[in-house]
């Protein structure tokens, strides 16, 4: 029998049903494995050791009653951007360091009542505005497979835990790729669902209009179980979609034979890594062997995405973040003088420098006199962009290209140069401004480091996306490599 | 020079719906400070607001009564500033797609010609809480409940050419909301607002002036009040050659003048985008057919239907379709007292008069339509003379008890017996025979008038319970 924290949520939901170990003896041991190994690492910023111990107590008298479904007694972890009731929901930020919430988001809840057990909250980028988990307040998070390297972002603690084995699943959240690009540099699998899929009540909002949360593990079976779940209509969220949540067990299973998979000419060009392109091609041959037919597609303005996502994006935030002020909740400077003194001081000291710059380029954007030039022609983008979508799905099922141009960098390469992180999520941007499901898999490693391959769904196909992640996982091996140190 | 006043109103509306237009949290009025604010309303991390059909639905009844047309499309859009009652720092609003697009009202000038106001725009938005300055020594205390209340905020054309046109527009618009019972008309408790684009111009030029705003104008009196202290201060200081500067300026009714709050330069830049957490508000022909089908009555229509269906006259049926409660409260007297004219005249005069001298609206009136009714009805019916009812009147007022009670009680039921009349009918000829005799000689055509005084006597005699009529056929009579 392998290790605990080396069994897939299929093989520990098995385990537990049978009885071969119990949820407190599962979850005391990623506690443990958290304890020896975290430290390196600062995937969490919360490490909620009773309460899951109590959850997991809960769990197994649900398992004994014969109560328990798939995923009860299962720990997990929850990106901080997810609203936990009675834990602390930081987002990443000072700002938010002293907020504990007063109640729980759609999918904390969802999978709570499923019976899964939270281990704790994953560090992120600060407001999940970071590719690299160096903008977090609590300081970067570590690649398991090189501690001097990042773990992409903004979902990085929730990637990298999963990564060493410290949990089994986990959720993130997408804006820009925020799921994918970890997922990715972690060597994991994670889902971007379709925009409207999963509620975003109790998901701190970061850009509305493109967030979306998923599911982060190491297979895309885990994700399947995951999203089954998490999945559906919320009444608490106008955007929710009203549409009945596939099967994506079954969709699992389906043959891939036939498939059209349409490789993405743009996604291919300067800017990607040798080695990261030879991954890919590595992986299109086992997928050719599998009897898929990959056809050439082009999404002609795909090289507008990042600008124009650096204009919606910021835009949004602008405004979602002034909540922030120092009058309710969150961070409030000492000793105001007055109301503009305790505005100022108390984001000036609550923001970090990501966080403001986009503050201010949201803000600028929507200034009078500047909104139509910016904001409205984004827009416009945004509908060219979904225009080139539909053009290549008339030609494919499915689309593929590599999630990140390069494996995972050096802490503190980039940090000085924000265009050049901006581009870091160049394949993983356009599928948010046009609201489609799209996950990252692991493909053959380059330079010794993990590689994504990214398939992009079309609107609600997460499961056909699953489906043929799933087929190729039980072809190859690349999901199941852990980092050394981690076995 | 002679100048002309140009105005235009917005004017705030709180719809009548139990719950937020966000959230689930009540509208009630008066609980204490944040105790009806949930968290959307105070605008914690991860909430999203779901929109109120009631207010959309509220909103489409107003447009519907305006003859506006209803946008099938609509979307709301974030107004983003800072204010500690501003809870998301941005107030969800409609910018450039309203619910309701161009309507109009027609308002009665005093020379009682009609006039077409135009209405640009009506929008559906979230009110902001309050900030109490006092009571806090050295703070400000934040009250939320009001946070998230739905507001449609209606916006008229520069139409208006007075402060008392003014007043007619925003009254005609508070007769409408109070009829479509979207709104509960109460000024006091802030549920009707208004703000007043005011300026001026001579006479003949087409050109507007330059304007300001008038803020904190909570009644229809100082409306008034501060748009003629405006239109006059404007002219001032054009006059003496300066120029009106663009500004919001607040009124104080305690010294009945505008002041200056901050100037076009000082305005915020309110960055409106649509707000990606509600999508664009979809409505269809059903949904509107399906509101306005038990659309209530309005102001206008049963003013007609009160001239014909009851024959009022058109003065009669203007007051009593004033305001829905006064024209509810008619209909429910004339439904127990069957004769319209009486139970109008009765309202009008007798009611109307009590509670202007008690300085008490209708709604408080200590006699209900159906006592009043019941009243009329004993008039009507020949019980009590008009006389008699007065004091029954009276003592309904006083006691609240109902006047069949009084009457019984009393005794003031009319004598209507004739025995009982005539035996009082010889007592008075007896007792006056001299007047008697003056009588029978006197010219026939002054006659009726000498009448009078037997009347008198006989009323008198019989405590005032004699049906008059039985008393003049009896005393003409005897007398001839």
């Amino acid at each position: 029998m392998s290790e605990l924290h080396q069994k897939s949520l299929r093989e520990l939901g098995e385990g537990l049903a049978a009885g071969a170990f119990s949820s407190v003896e599962l979850t005391e041991h990623f506690l443990q494995r958290i304890r020896n190994h975290d430290p390196a690492l600062n995937s969490f910023i919360t490490v909620s050791d009773r309460e899951a111990l109590r959850q997991a107590g809960a769990a197994d008298e649900r398992i004994q009653k014969g109560e328990g479904g798939p995923l009860t007694g299962i720990p997990l972890i929850h990106k901080d951007i997810f609203c936990t009731h009675g834990v602390k929901t930081s987002c990443g930020s000072r700002m938010l360091d002293n907020f504990i919430s007063p109640y729980d988001a759609t999918v904390v809840e969802k999978l709570a009542d499923a019976g899964m057990v939270m281990l704790g909250k994953a560090n992120m980028d600060e407001f999940a505005m970071g590719s690299s988990n160096e903008t977090s307040y609590y300081g970067p998070v570590r690649n398991p497979w090189d501690t001097e390297r990042v773990p992409g972002g903004s979902s990085g603690g929730s990637a990298a835990a999963v990564a060493a084995r410290l949990a089994p699943a986990a959720t993130g959240t997408d804006t820009g790729g925020s799921i994918r690009q970890p997922a990715a540099l972690c060597g994991i699998t994670g889902l971007k669902p379709t925009y409207g899929r999963v509620s975003r009540w109790g998901m701190i909002a970061f850009a509305s209009s493109l967030d979306q949360a998923g599911p982060m593990a190491r297979s895309a079976e885990d994700c399947a179980l995951l999203l089954s779940v998490m999945a559906g209509f919320d009444e608490r969220d106008s955007t929710s979609v009203d549409r009945p949540v596939d099967d994506y067990l079954a969709a699992l299973e389906q043959p891939v034979k036939g498939l059209r998979v349409g490789v993405v000419k743009e996604f291919f060009g300067e800017g990607l890594d040798s080695g990261v392109g030879a991954s890919i091609g590595e992986a299109m041959k086992v997928l050719e062997g599998l009897g898929v037919e990959l056809v050439e597609v082009s999404l002609p303005h795909s090289r507008y995405s990042v600008p124009a996502y650096y204009v919606v994006a910021p835009a949004e935030a602008s405004s979602n973040l002034a909540r922030y002020d120092g009058v309710r909740f969150g961070h409030r400077c000492e000793d105001p003088k007055d109301l503009e003194d305790l505005y100022k001081r108390s984001r000036a000291e609550g923001f970090g420098a990501e966080v403001k710059r986009r503050i201010m380029i949201g803000t600028y954007a929507l200034s009078a006199g500047y909104y139509d030039a910016y904001y409205l022609k984004a827009q416009k983008v945004r509908q060219v962009i979904a225009q080139d979508f539909r053009n290549a799905f008339d030609q494919a099922d499915l689309l593929l290209g590599p999630a990140s141009p390069e494996v995972a960098f050096r802490l503190g390469e980039k940090s000085d140069d924000p265009v050049s992180m901006y581009l870091s999520d160049i394949y993983t941007i356009a599928v948010n401004l046009a609201g489609l499901p799209a996950l990252s898999m692991p493909a053959p490693r380059a330079h010794g480091l993990p590689v994504g391959l990214q398939l992009i769904g079309n609107y609600f196909d997460e499961g056909r996306l699953l489906n043929l992640a799933h087929q190729l996982q039980l072809a190859t091996d690349w999901h199941l490599q852990t980092p050394e140190g981690f076995e | 020079m002679a100048w002309e006043t140009v105005i235009g109103l917005e004017i705030h509306v709180q719809l009548t719906t139990q719950s937020k237009i966000f959230s689930g949290a009540s509208t009630r009025f008066g609980a204490e400070p944040n105790t009806q604010a949930c968290l959307v309303d105070l605008g914690f991390p991860g909430v999203l607001p779901v929109l109120n059909e009631g207010a959309v639905r509220r909103a489409v009844l107003f447009g519907t009564a305006i003859e506006a047309e209803i946008a099938r499309r609509s979307v709301f859009a974030r107004k983003n500033y800072f204010y500690p009652d501003l809870p998301k720092g941005y107030q969800i609003s409609q910018y450039e797609l309203p619910i309701v697009g161009r309507g109009h009202v027609e308002i009665l000038l005093e020379n009682g010609e009609r006039k077409r106001i135009g209405v640009t725009r009506a929008h559906l938005e979230e009110d902001a809480g309050k900030s109490l300055h006092e009571d806090f020594h050295g703070y400000t205390g934040i009250d939320l409940n009001r946070a998230g209340t739905p507001l449609l905020e209606i916006v008229s054309e520069p139409d208006l050419r007075s402060a008392r046109e003014a007043v007619a527009y925003a009254k005609k618009i508070h007769q409408i909301v109070t009829y479509l019972g979207i709104c509960d008309g109460n000024m006091q408790e802030g549920s009707f607002r208004m703000d007043a684009n005011v300026s001026v111009r001579p006479v003949g030029q087409e050109e507007f002036g330059t304007r300001t705003e008038l803020k904190n104008l909570n009644s229809f009196r100082f409306l008034e009040r501060a748009i003629d202290f405006e239109v006059e201060r404007q002219i001032d200081v054009l006059e003496s050659g300066g120029e009106v500067v663009q500004e919001t300026r607040l009124y104080d009714p305690q010294k009945d003048e505008t002041r200056s709050m901050r100037t076009k330069e000082e305005a915020n830049d309110y960055r409106y985008f649509p707000d990606p957490d509600l999508l664009p508000l979809v409505i269809d022909d059903a949904f509107i057919e399906e509101t306005v089908r038990d659309m209530p009555e309005l102001p206008e229509a049963r003013r007609r239907r009160f001239e014909e269906q009851y024959g009022l006259s058109a003065y009669d049926a203007d007051v009593l379709t004033a305001t829905r409660a006064a024209a509810d409260y008619y209909e429910a007297v004339v439904a127990v007292a069957g004769d319209a004219k009486l139970a109008a005249n009765w309202m009008m005069v007798e009611l109307y008069g009590a509670l202007n001298k008690a300085g008490l609206e209708l709604a408080e009136s200590p006699i209900s339509a159906k006592a009043l009714g019941e009243l009329v009805l004993r008039i009507a019916d020949d019980t009590i003379s008009g006389k008699i009812a007065k004091t029954v009147f009276e003592e309904m007022w006083q006691s609240g008890r109902s006047a069949d009670a009084i009457i019984d009680e009393k005794g003031l039921k009319q004598i209507t017996d004739s025995g009982a009349i005539e035996a009082i009918v010889d007592e008075v000829l007896a007792e006056n025979a001299q007047q008697v005799e003056n009588y029978r000689n006197a010219d026939p055509k002054k006659q009726p008038k000498m009448l009078g005084f037997f009347v008198g006597q006989v009323m008198k005699k019989s405590q005032g319970k004699a049906n008059p009529k039985q008393v003049n056929e009896l005393l003409r009579k005897k007398l001839e």
